[in-house]
């Protein structure tokens, strides 16, 4: 069950942080719709985390709620990838992180909802629902900026040569993955990045944007490692909870 | 020409006191016009502007559930801004516009969003009290004579009432806690008591614009009623849970009406002036959203230009 809960927490975290990140934005969009259209996400994805971490709460069967697991685990229990984490530098970076992500689990949930975990094959159905919009959305953006004014083009083209580095640690796989591969509860992330690796080339010619080179990749998160950011993401999350350890909320 | 135009606002004062509604399309006096823009743009930018300090509390929101509640809602009042500006370009005058208004501080938004939110249960008590006088006044606009107005408040009103009620749980909840969570929401309750009663407006007899909105009916009720309404529902749900309304005067009289200690006027004035704790951060922080949007919003434009 040990491998089940880890991996129910990555697909939890990934939520669970770029929400958080997207939710840091509200008030601060470019236009009202815009604005309502982030935070919308936000929502969608802090459901989503929700959902996953009720289960991994209910798989680990220590008596901790899906509160617990978001409000007192530590950076190193965090399983999250490190791109969700990135900051919102500006709009070109919110879209190109939330591009990156939502290509990856439309993919993700498209094969978890086949998952012999009928948990995690629900969870993923309704998700890929929400997920399947986030990436027509998030696409439109990349070709919009990619094809907007020569400032728009600039910061895309920027917002991809920055979050680059982070994107081969979507594919990454462990001990975790191949055991719950062979049970038919997880997917092999290898057929999901030839996907996402079509999706991405797809909408970069259709923005006019040039795929970065390979240079450092990111990795770590499936040991807990992490960018800075995540830390003060978690002081700032986990605050009250911590702070009153005896209050109910 | 002039007896035309008396005729016509006679024909307009006709069609108000039969209660039927003015549509953008109708003749209706200059000032009527003026009026009801300004106040459609001011609650318009109310609504955004009241996002800030519930917005300040979404990355600590204490729970999944509590963060939840907490982004809907401040997605709802987005949403209202939305509906109303569309609502009051109806007149004539663009969001666009109407934004410039407000950056150039020609165009106000409600006070109470220039106080500070300063711990958790101030999103209880915002949902509560400042929600909560908005919906006495939003009841009343139901019926106001701006056909789009009176449209948009019917819709508002049915998020507005599951905003105070989600904030009162808060509130209740609270109390219901540890004693430093009791101290939070009594400390909420004691700073924003005052500014939510100050949010109805200036005395009845210091009003300046209210006879006119009262005779074309653009507003139903005057300030004082409305805050009576106000303090009446809300001093019997604070002493429920166990919370006390900070002013030493509030007596309930025989009639069950309430009886309370005069607002502190000077820093009402002083606020609606712009010398509240957080009138400048407010609208620099809108500001600064909107000129860091610029280049998004001339992307887009290029782009839709591109195409055809």
């Amino acid at each position: 069950m040990k491998n089940l809960f880890k991996y129910i927490l990555r697909l939890a975290d990934n939520s669970l942080i770029l929400g958080h990140r997207l939710s840091e934005n509200c008030s601060w969009g470019p236009y009202l719709e815009e604005d309502i259209s982030i935070t919308n996400t936000a929502l969608d994805l802090l459901g989503q985390a929700e959902e996953l971490l009720i289960y991994a709460a209910e798989v680990e069967n220590e008596g901790r709620t899906a509160d617990d697991l978001a409000y007192k685990r530590p950076e190193i229990e965090y399983y999250n990838v490190q791109l969700t984490e990135q900051p919102n530098e500006d709009f070109a970076h919110i879209q190109v992180r939330q591009f990156f992500m939502d290509a990856f689990n439309f993919y993700l949930y498209s094969a978890l909802k086949n998952s012999s975990d009928t948990t995690i094959a629900a969870i993923s159905a309704k998700s890929l629902k929400e997920v399947t919009y986030h990436l027509r959305r998030s696409s439109e953006w990349m070709i919009r900026l990619g094809k907007g004014t020569s400032e728009s083009k600039e910061r895309v083209n920027k917002a991809v040569n920055n979050l680059w580095q982070f994107t081969s640690e979507l594919f990454e796989m462990d001990e975790v993955d191949e055991a719950l591969i062979s049970e038919g509860i997880a997917v092999d992330l290898n057929e999901i990045k030839k996907l996402w690796n079509d999706k991405v080339t797809e909408i970069f010619e259709m923005a006019n944007i040039s795929k970065p080179e390979d240079g450092y990749k990111a990795t770590g998160s499936r040991k807990g490692y992490h960018t800075e950011y995540l830390g003060y993401i978690l002081a700032e999350m986990q605050y009250l909870p911590r702070a009153y350890p005896t209050a109910k909320w | 020409m002039s007896e035309n135009i008396e005729e016509l606002e006679r024909q307009f004062q006709e069609k108000i006191d039969n209660e039927v509604k003015i549509e953008p399309r109708d003749w209706m006096p200059d000032g009527y016009r003026e009026h009801v823009a300004r106040q459609m743009s001011q609650h318009a930018h109310s609504e955004v502007i009241g996002m800030q300090p519930e917005g300040n509390w979404i990355t600590r929101a204490p729970s999944l559930r509590a963060k939840k509640i907490l982004l809907a809602k401040i997605q709802d009042e987005a949403g209202h801004g939305l509906y109303l500006y569309s609502a009051a370009e109806t007149l004539g005058i663009s969001r666009d516009t109407f934004l410039q208004w407000l950056h150039e501080g020609k165009a106000k938004y409600s006070s109470i969003f220039n106080y500070p939110s300063l711990n958790w249960a101030d999103m209880g008590a915002i949902g509560w009290l400042v929600d909560g006088a908005a919906i006495v006044n939003q009841v009343s606009l139901q019926k106001t004579s701006y056909g789009p107005y009176s449209r948009a408040m019917v819709r508002i009103c049915k998020e507005e009432s599951f905003h105070q009620r989600q904030g009162y749980e808060i509130m209740a909840k609270m109390m219901a806690g540890t004693k430093e969570q009791q101290q939070m929401a009594q400390d909420a309750l004691n700073r924003f008591w005052w500014p939510s009663l100050m949010m109805f407006g200036p005395h009845d007899s210091d009003s300046a614009r209210s006879s006119k909105a009262l005779k074309w009916k653009i507003k139903r009720e005057s300030n004082d009623t409305l805050r009576q309404r106000f303090i009446d529902k809300t001093i019997p749900q604070a002493e429920f849970i166990g919370l006390k309304v900070p002013d030493p005067d509030a007596v309930l009289q025989p009639d069950g009406s309430y009886k309370t200690g005069e607002i502190n006027w000077d820093e009402f004035w002083n606020v609606v002036k712009g010398n509240g704790p957080c009138n400048k951060q407010r609208l620099d922080h809108h500001i600064k959203a909107h000129e860091d949007g610029k280049w998004v919003r001339e992307a887009c434009l290029a782009f839709a230009e591109n195409q055809n």
